[in-house]
């Protein structure tokens, strides 16, 4: 009866009708722009910035243009690994990162284009790497977050480095899963060397609480669950500007002084060599580290700081240049060797 | 036997055979991954301090959550099926609810009701809570199915009604008992959302942590591969615990219901503690969800993505159900009607692979597609196939009980009055077969609904299931903004938890497979 598998046969073709439909109904729509001629169709952007403040860009960008931009959501390292493995397969034209580490390891492996040198033009040297293969987007500052309550200004640490104190056990937070927190060791690694890092990185792994995310660390401090958290800045800003539900019983603490924990990390953005529509990629670049682009860094929600295009910080922020962050190059920040490091220490 | 072996149909072997191969590609990806990294790189990543702390976590959450799961379970269906509490079906009712909250939203709940919760105990409350009904469901269809005679034969030979319960219901009981404890034993190796959310870290958090650091480093997946162990561990020690004894009842004619009893002076007790379990599983993370969509009000409807996720996600679950449905159906269909060794090898591989956690899966597909076939990385068909592996049992396994309540004579009878073949089998056994297929899809349907973990890793570009965009707000203590994402997975959820409710009143088989 089973010999003629006919039922069997349409299962399976109506089968793949349905897979077929489930491709299709995913797949971006065709991208197209002449070279060298106005942008175009429509670009994939793997963001790990905020996706907010990115959609904010895309949404701005897509009204200036017409071209289309799909989000892939992640974290810096997550995609930026995933942009190595996928190597000339990925379907990606553009990446946009939080920190440079993760710039730094796609660059490495010779998966960027130039960046079109107009759009350089718009960023200072401190923001970007001599290669000109990608540009700084943003920056964000380091930040101790703190609740007065339970830590009296005498008692802040002048360091990053003395929170490897015994005296810090239990005492302070961060979210080392997080690619921020690993943007802050990389800069630590590049500043004190490998040995200095392991150190400190053992005696975080006994003294610190970890959360997940940087807003999860800034409400456990205001909530007095711990006194103190390393963050970024604009958490707290982008709370205060709210409700500050989640920040009204904490205050920011800035190391400056050249300190690790004055660490200011470059927020990257870079053109995929492998592009499949490079005109509007490099124009969505152009956009954000133009006038309109930083101003969305002015006057958004994200309050990260604009880097490019002399628009200024938001005028809650304390200015960049106040901050007396240690003085690094970006595309020397390296993530593997972080999370290796992080993974020897048991904090991963 | 060996007259139906003779005919046993080619077509439908290879098909079932082609589902069971593609179940064996997290397990061979496992295998090959760690054989690539080497042995000395390996024990430097699997023996070190950090995975012997979760290691520790992750056996102290299974050894304390699933006994506490079997006690409080099988006392809330003793008492819903058993006793004379007024009420009693409103309870059993209740008692289901939380299956449709996934434990990440139940996590979410909690959280927001008492922020400083954290560690194992509260891993052991959030998910207690969330899993308990999956030891109280099929013990609920056990006690229904019990035949009355034995009880009362060990009362008449003089047992106390405790001793009764004690030697002669709760041996009954094992059955249910053990495969639920197994299937939340999986479930507590394999959930992520819920035990980020109160910084619990096990195997699962840990793989997620590292692939957001790493992609699918070496790290991810020498975790992953411990994780598997875990997981196979759990497998062979129920089937160890189940032992060869029977357990049916034998005789002709059906069981009458059996008496319940009176409480008397227990009863406030039986009260309080199915009102504090209620309390505590549904009406907490109901509570929250609640409070946090009035505070939202209209606007946060207004969500951009809301209507996206919400299409998505039953779009998801629908392709996910049909297609599973669809290749669950020769796997059943050997088991019941050419019962052997192929069926069963075929079987207990996509048992296996259902029971790894999702994110190992996951994993293996995304390096599996991005090495091997490019073209169905990142696509919506990749998605599917991971949730066909992840839920395909509790496909086959519906299907297996309704196929088995359809004599093969039907079909030949048909026939034999002169039906082709084809129309003989789609107008008797296919027709028969439908509501338990339609069951069989519900639960693949509720399952991807509420799947986190690994439509995080897989997801197409641009894809926003609620599951996701909830997770998202999540991450940015929009809680607020979590809530509307939160109840439209519940209200996904409730119909099919309602449907599994109903069928555990006649049937073990839809319960056994969550």
């Amino acid at each position: 009866m089973f010999t003629t598998p006919k039922w069997a046969s349409a299962a399976a073709l109506s089968l793949s009708a349905v897979l077929a439909l489930a491709g299709c109904s995913a797949a971006a729509p065709g991208t197209s722009s002449t070279p060298g001629g106005k942008p175009g169709g429509a670009i994939t952007v793997y963001n790990a910035q905020h996706e907010e403040l990115t959609q904010a860009w895309a949404d701005e960008f897509t009204k200036q243009t017409g071209v289309t931009v799909t989000l892939r959501n992640g974290d810096d390292s997550e995609l930026g690994n995933q942009l190595v493995q996928e190597g000339s397969a990925s379907p990606a034209d553009v990446f946009l990162t939080e920190n440079s580490p993760a710039m730094s390891l796609v660059d490495s492996a010779g998966l960027f284009a130039p960046v079109d040198a107009s759009t350089l033009a718009q960023v200072p040297k401190a923001y970007r790497p001599s290669t000109g293969r990608w540009t700084g987007i943003a920056a964000r500052s380091t930040v101790f977050v703190y609740n007065p309550s339970l830590l009296s200004e005498a008692q802040l640490p002048a360091s990053l480095l003395d929170l490897a104190d015994a005296k810090w056990k239990g005492r302070w937070a961060a979210s080392p899963s997080g690619a921020d927190f690993q943007a802050i060791v990389s800069a630590l690694l590049a500043q004190k060397g490998e040995k200095a890092t392991t150190a400190w990185l053992a005696s975080m792994k006994q003294n610190t609480t970890t959360y997940k995310g940087n807003s999860t660390v800034m409400k456990a401090v205001n909530a007095g669950e711990i006194p103190a958290g390393v963050i970024y800045h604009y958490y707290w800003f982008a709370d205060q500007a709210g409700t500050g539900e989640n920040s009204k019983n904490t205050q920011l603490y800035y190391f400056k002084n050249s300190d690790p924990g004055a660490f200011v990390s470059t927020s990257g953005g870079g053109v995929l060599k492998t592009a499949k529509n490079p005109v509007a990629a490099q124009a969505f670049l152009k956009f954000i580290t133009g006038k309109s682009g930083q101003a969305i860094l002015q006057t958004g929600s994200s309050f990260e700081y604009p880097v490019a295009s002399e628009v200024a910080a938001n005028k809650a922020l304390v200015p960049l240049v106040d901050l007396k962050a240690p003085v690094l190059d970006p595309s020397k920040l390296d993530s593997r060797k972080v999370t290796d490091l992080m993974t020897a220490a048991g904090l991963l | 036997m060996t007259r139906l072996r003779n005919r046993t149909p080619g077509a439908i072997i290879a098909m079932a055979t082609g589902v069971s191969l593609l179940g064996l590609v997290p397990l061979g990806y496992v295998v090959v991954t760690a054989i690539a990294t080497g042995a000395p790189a390996l024990s430097a990543l699997v023996f070190r301090p950090r995975v012997a702390e979760l290691l520790a976590n992750t056996a102290a959450l299974v050894l304390i959550t699933v006994p506490l799961c079997a006690l409080v379970g099988v006392a809330a269906a003793w008492l819903v099926e058993r006793t004379r509490l007024a009420g009693g079906r409103a309870f059993a009712i209740l008692l289901v609810v939380p299956l449709a909250i996934p434990a990440f939203v139940n996590s979410y709940g909690w959280v927001s009701a008492v922020p400083s919760l954290n560690g194992l105990w509260s891993g052991v409350l959030v998910a207690g809570l969330s899993y308990f009904p999956l030891v109280y469901l099929p013990t609920v269809a056990a006690l229904r199915r019990l035949d009355p005679a034995v009880e009362e034969s060990a009362r008449s030979l003089g047992l106390s009604p405790f001793g009764v319960f004690l030697r002669v219901v709760l041996p009954q009981l094992r059955l249910p008992i053990l495969g639920g404890s197994l299937i939340i034993g999986l479930h507590l190796l394999s959930e992520y959302g819920a035990f980020a959310m109160i910084r619990f870290d096990t195997f699962t958090t840990a793989i997620v942590d590292q692939f957001r650091s790493t992609f699918n480093g070496p790290a991810a997946n020498a975790l992953a591969g411990v994780l598997v162990l875990c997981c196979l561990f759990l497998l062979v020690g129920e089937s160890g615990a189940r032992g060869g004894a029977r357990y049916a009842r034998i005789g002709s004619g059906s069981a009458r219901p059996a008496g319940r009893s009176r409480l008397g002076l227990w009863s406030p007790v039986a009260y309080l503690f199915l009102g504090v379990l209620v309390a505590l599983s549904v009406a907490v993370p109901f509570a929250s969800v609640a409070r946090w969509l009035v505070s939202g009000g209209f606007a946060a409807w207004s969500d951009r993505y809301l209507l996206t996720a919400l299409g998505q996600t039953i779009g998801y679950g629908l392709v996910g159900a049909v297609v599973t449905c669809l290749l669950a159906f020769p796997i059943a269909f050997l088991a019941v009607r050419f019962p052997g060794r192929v069926a069963r090898v075929l079987e207990s591989i996509n048992y296996v692979t259902s029971s790894l956690p999702g994110l190992v899966t996951a994993l293996a597909f995304v390096t599996v597609a991005i090495r091997l076939v490019p073209a169905l990385y990142q696509t919506a068909s990749l998605v599917i196939v991971v949730y066909l592996l992840m839920f395909l049992p509790r496909a086959i396994v519906n299907l297996r009980s309704g196929l088995a309540q359809v004599p093969p004579g039907l079909e030949e009878a048909a026939r034999s009055l002169g039906r082709h073949p084809l129309v003989a089998f789609s107008t008797v056994t296919l027709k028969f077969v439908m509501p338990s297929a339609l069951a069989g899809s519900s639960l693949v349907f509720l399952g991807i609904v509420t799947e986190l973990t690994s439509t995080l890793l897989l997801a197409p570009n641009g894809t926003r299931t609620l599951a996701i965009q909830f997770w998202s707000r999540v991450n940015d203590v929009d809680y607020v903004g979590a809530a509307p994402y939160a109840s439209l997975m519940i209200l996904l959820s409730l119909p099919v938890t309602y449907l599994l409710f109903a069928r555990s009143r006649s049937e073990r088989a839809a319960v056994n497979s969550l």
